[in-house]
């Protein structure tokens, strides 16, 4: 193993020297940034190797409007609201789904399926499900719409957050305020989506795009890849995450959200408005779709003043540059979303005290 | 929120499995993984069998996601 990490920075350490400049990989995926922060991998790069954790916990990306709309309904006697435990602690603007559990119908879940379940237990309520998620947990959410859609269940629905991790990747290369050099693409959205999804962003953008699992040593073969490629001056699409991800991933999975879902403009925390990045509904489901349902019009909301987590999410900087990190935000009291979940790179950074060390 | 998690498949009817993960059982859908078959390991996600995957890269997984609690626990006892 020894021999395989000095092999690594080695071919980092080259890059750098031949570039002569900073070189700056953006990880995608939280469970990436948790495992760079477990393991030390930010100490064992160069100093020049610059690690930015973007936009890959999709609790983090959730607008706040679309945490207001949850809070609004979990409001309503007619409701259940059936939510992934992770996005209970996020704050809206009247507090979060864990602030009202006492006096709301708020149900954790583990999948769709159980959220369905909940529907068919409690007939006289509508179970609104809060479908958040890349395009692991699309599918699920597509395969209990359709269950609902076969088995006439009415009093089911569900509020879609989900977004896809390409059009992000796009939006962020295409805004004139970045600096990234390369992708560090997340391993199981790519199980689902394969490889071959990040070819445009190759195409389109010269950048690097490698997908790597999340144990230490394929982190550390997966940067050194990018390094190698940043180095010859040729970008490409690799997986060195050989054992579940394919060029083409599953594609019935990726059948069934075509099926359910279309791609629509939505909004992420921190990145705004980004065309075709989210999945609404298709028509001919719209009767499960809670914001028809109960004709509610989506409206982006100003992030909290001071949180910098937009900055932090587009790897324009560090959680510690951020005025209220560790002082006023901490996993505790969490103000900005990069902190509430465990996978945000502002809990990870002050978990693991990442501040030590610049890069 | 993206991590999937690799468990074997104990039970299978139609599309129903019980999976054992690291001695945890519970309750998974096949019905993004048609191929899936009793005894298989496959990476669950909210409640989903995604992909099949070896027995290496399983306990590969297992031991990071074990890593990542006892990182979690550790960070709450320390922070809280």
């Amino acid at each position: 193993m020894l021999e395989k990490i000095y092999k690594a920075q080695s071919v980092m350490n080259s890059a750098c020297e031949k570039l002569g400049r900073q070189i700056n990989i953006m990880e995608v995926c939280g469970t990436h940034t948790v495992s760079i922060f477990r393991n030390g991998i930010r100490s064992m790069l160069p100093e020049r190797i610059k690690l930015l954790s973007g936009p890959g916990c999709p609790v983090c990306v959730t607008d706040q409007g679309y945490i207001d709309i949850v809070l609004k309904l979990a409001d309503r006697d007619d409701c259940i609201i059936a939510t992934y435990g992770d996005m209970i602690r996020v704050p809206g603007t009247g507090g979060s789904l864990e602030t009202k559990q006492s006096t709301a119908n708020i149900k954790v879940v583990l999948s769709s399926e159980d959220a369905l379940q909940l529907a068919k237990d409690n007939p006289e309520k509508i179970v609104v499900f809060v479908a958040v998620g890349f395009e692991t947990t699309a599918p699920a959410t597509a395969v209990v719409v359709k269950e609902a859609a076969a088995d006439s269940i009415d009093n089911f629905c569900i509020l879609s957050g989900h977004k896809l991790v390409v059009p992000a990747m796009r939006a962020l290369l295409s805004g004139k305020n970045h600096n990234i050099d390369a992708f560090l693409c997340p391993g199981h959205v790519s199980v689902i989506i394969g490889f071959g999804a990040f070819s445009e962003i190759v195409e389109h953008f010269g950048r690097p795009c490698v997908v790597a699992g999340f144990e230490p040593m394929q982190i550390i073969e997966g940067l050194s890849e990018i390094c190698r490629q940043l180095a010859d001056g040729a970008a490409e699409v690799k997986s060195i995450y050989t054992a579940v991800v394919t060029e083409k991933g599953n594609t019935t999975a990726q059948k069934i959200i075509a099926e359910c879902f279309e791609p629509a403009d939505g909004y992420w925390r921190g990145l705004g408005k980004i065309e075709k990045s989210t999945l609404q509904l298709k028509d001919k489901y719209s009767q499960f779709d809670a914001m028809k349902r109960f004709g509610i019009i989506e409206t982006p909301t100003e992030d909290i003043s001071g949180c910098r987590c937009g900055e932090v999410l587009c790897g324009l900087i560090s959680p510690p540059e951020c005025g209220l990190f560790g002082k006023s935000c901490t996993p505790q009291t969490p103000i900005g979303p990069c902190m509430v979940s465990s996978e945000g790179a502002c809990a990870a950074w002050f978990k693991y005290g990442g501040q030590r060390r610049g890069n | 929120m993206c991590l999937a998690i690799p468990a074997r498949i104990v039970e299978l009817e139609g599309d129903n499995a019980v999976v054992d993960a690291m001695g945890n059982r519970y309750r998974a859908k096949t019905t993004l993984l048609a191929e899936a078959k009793l005894g298989d390991l496959v990476l669950v996600h909210a409640g989903f069998a995604i992909s099949l995957v070896d027995e290496e890269e399983a306990k590969k997984t297992w031991q990071l996601i074990a890593e990542i609690n006892d990182f979690e626990d550790t960070s709450n006892k320390v922070s809280g």
